[in-house]
């Protein structure tokens, strides 16, 4: 069952449209949200959520509308969009106290279990708390207050491999029942090659694609050969591709394969597809 | 059940975990009947995605190796030896076919391979 389905997000803005955004996340899934900066990551999770207003568009968090329904939604949401920067003075106690007064339906015993597992000192002040523990408080409040969908903007960036590979490892935790899913945007690739069930890659306010991560794999190979096969022919069917001085390098479409025979091919990783898909062209970078 | 993934392989996670299986269950290591874990767990416990395991069970469900029991899970399907015999030379003989390709496109002749297949045999 989707707990989360997007149709049609558009918002216009000056110098950038996000356009037509459709995606839905299934119950029990982790889904990684990537793209360029500027490419509309934030602007999509927000007007998700209504802290942007979308010109028009629909969300559903299982299965209620958003618009009508926004207060029953955002109880099963719980967002971390950028770092905890406010209160800093104040202790992790005296803000889990707010919560659990707004919420009803405040799990106590489960707050308590997710401090010990995120291994969270309550009695420090917000500004003790190192970025990645910031994202684990983050996410104990919102469990404890029992949402199902989770929504973090970059919450991996700024943490050093062992935080980040800690904090996978509590989106599988989470998710591991069946009845949470977590939507994140990130830069770091190898993150989703760990952890994404999902994949979704937005381009210049468009989603390019949505789908399982090795089917959104294997519908790219990477190729290379040498100098003189780069012909006209062969460009029209690249993605994007760079020469260097001993050959080139590049991007297709796993539907080309038979074109490209003669080339060698392998199975690209998440980064090729993004870097060959974003400059298609032989931008040269001369040292 | 014993499975060790390698990150650096450029074989897809899914495939890593289908190939463990699949030669665990038809050298018989995995009896008929042996109930395997929560798809779950095993995406927990490997610290990989969910759906990496599933795609494997899914894999080994459409080979026969397995079958699933609706709210009870995934069993190993039972198999008689010789069945099993064939599944494994089938597999062999597919993997040596593969390195049997690599060694003609490098030029050796029909001799040299048997000559080299003789060493490595002892």
């Amino acid at each position: 069952m989707a707990i989360l389905k997007v149709r049609n997000l558009t918002k216009r803005y000056e110098s950038f449209t996000l356009d037509g955004v459709s995606f839905d996340l299934d119950e029990g899934y982790i889904m990684g949200f990537i793209g360029r900066n500027g490419a509309g990551k934030t602007t999509t999770l927000k007007s998700m959520l209504g802290l942007v207003h979308p010109d028009s568009g629909e969300v559903e968090i299982c299965g209620l509308d958003f618009k009508s329904k926004e207060l029953q939604c955002k109880r099963e949401i719980g967002f971390v969009l950028g770092g905890f920067d406010f209160y800093l003075k104040r202790r992790l106690s005296a803000i889990s106290a707010v919560e659990r007064r707004f919420y009803p339906e405040w799990d106590e015993a489960g707050y308590r279990e997710y401090l010990r597992r995120f291994e969270l000192d309550e009695n420090k002040k917000v500004e003790e708390l190192s970025e990645g523990m910031k994202v684990k408080f983050s996410l104990a409040l919102a469990l404890s207050r029992r949402a199902r969908l989770l929504i973090l903007d970059e919450p991996t960036s700024g943490l050093d491999p062992v935080s980040r590979d800690e904090l996978l490892q509590i989106f599988r935790k989470v998710i591991e029942d069946g009845g949470h899913s977590v939507l994140f945007s990130t830069h770091i690739t190898s993150d989703l090659e760990k952890c994404a069930d999902f994949i979704t890659y937005i381009k210049d306010g468009k989603i390019v694609k949505s789908c399982e991560r090795e089917d959104f794999i294997d519908s790219y190979i990477a190729v290379s050969g040498r100098a003189e096969q780069l012909d006209e022919g062969l460009k029209q069917n690249l993605i994007g591709y760079k020469q260097n001085a001993f050959g080139f390098t590049g991007l297709a479409l796993a539907e080309k394969r038979e074109l490209l025979s003669s080339l060698q091919t392998a199975r690209p990783d998440i980064e090729t597809i993004m870097i060959y898909s974003e400059e298609p062209s032989d931008s040269e970078v001369r040292i | 059940m014993n499975i060790v993934l390698n990150n650096g392989s450029e074989t897809p996670l899914y495939k890593q975990i289908y190939e463990q299986l699949r030669s665990q269950i038809i050298k018989g290591e995995l009896e008929g009947s042996y109930c395997l874990p929560p798809i779950r767990s095993v995406a927990l416990e490997l610290r990989v995605s969910v759906i990496t395991v599933k795609k494997a069970w899914e894999e080994l469900e459409r080979e026969g190796l397995i079958y699933t029991v609706t709210g009870r899970g995934c069993f190993v399907a039972p198999h008689k030896e010789p069945e099993l015999a064939d599944r494994r030379f089938e597999l062999a003989e597919a993997e040596l076919r593969a390195a049997l390709e690599r060694a003609v496109s490098l030029g050796l002749s029909d001799s040299e391979i048997r000559a080299l297949l003789e060493k490595l045999l002892g």
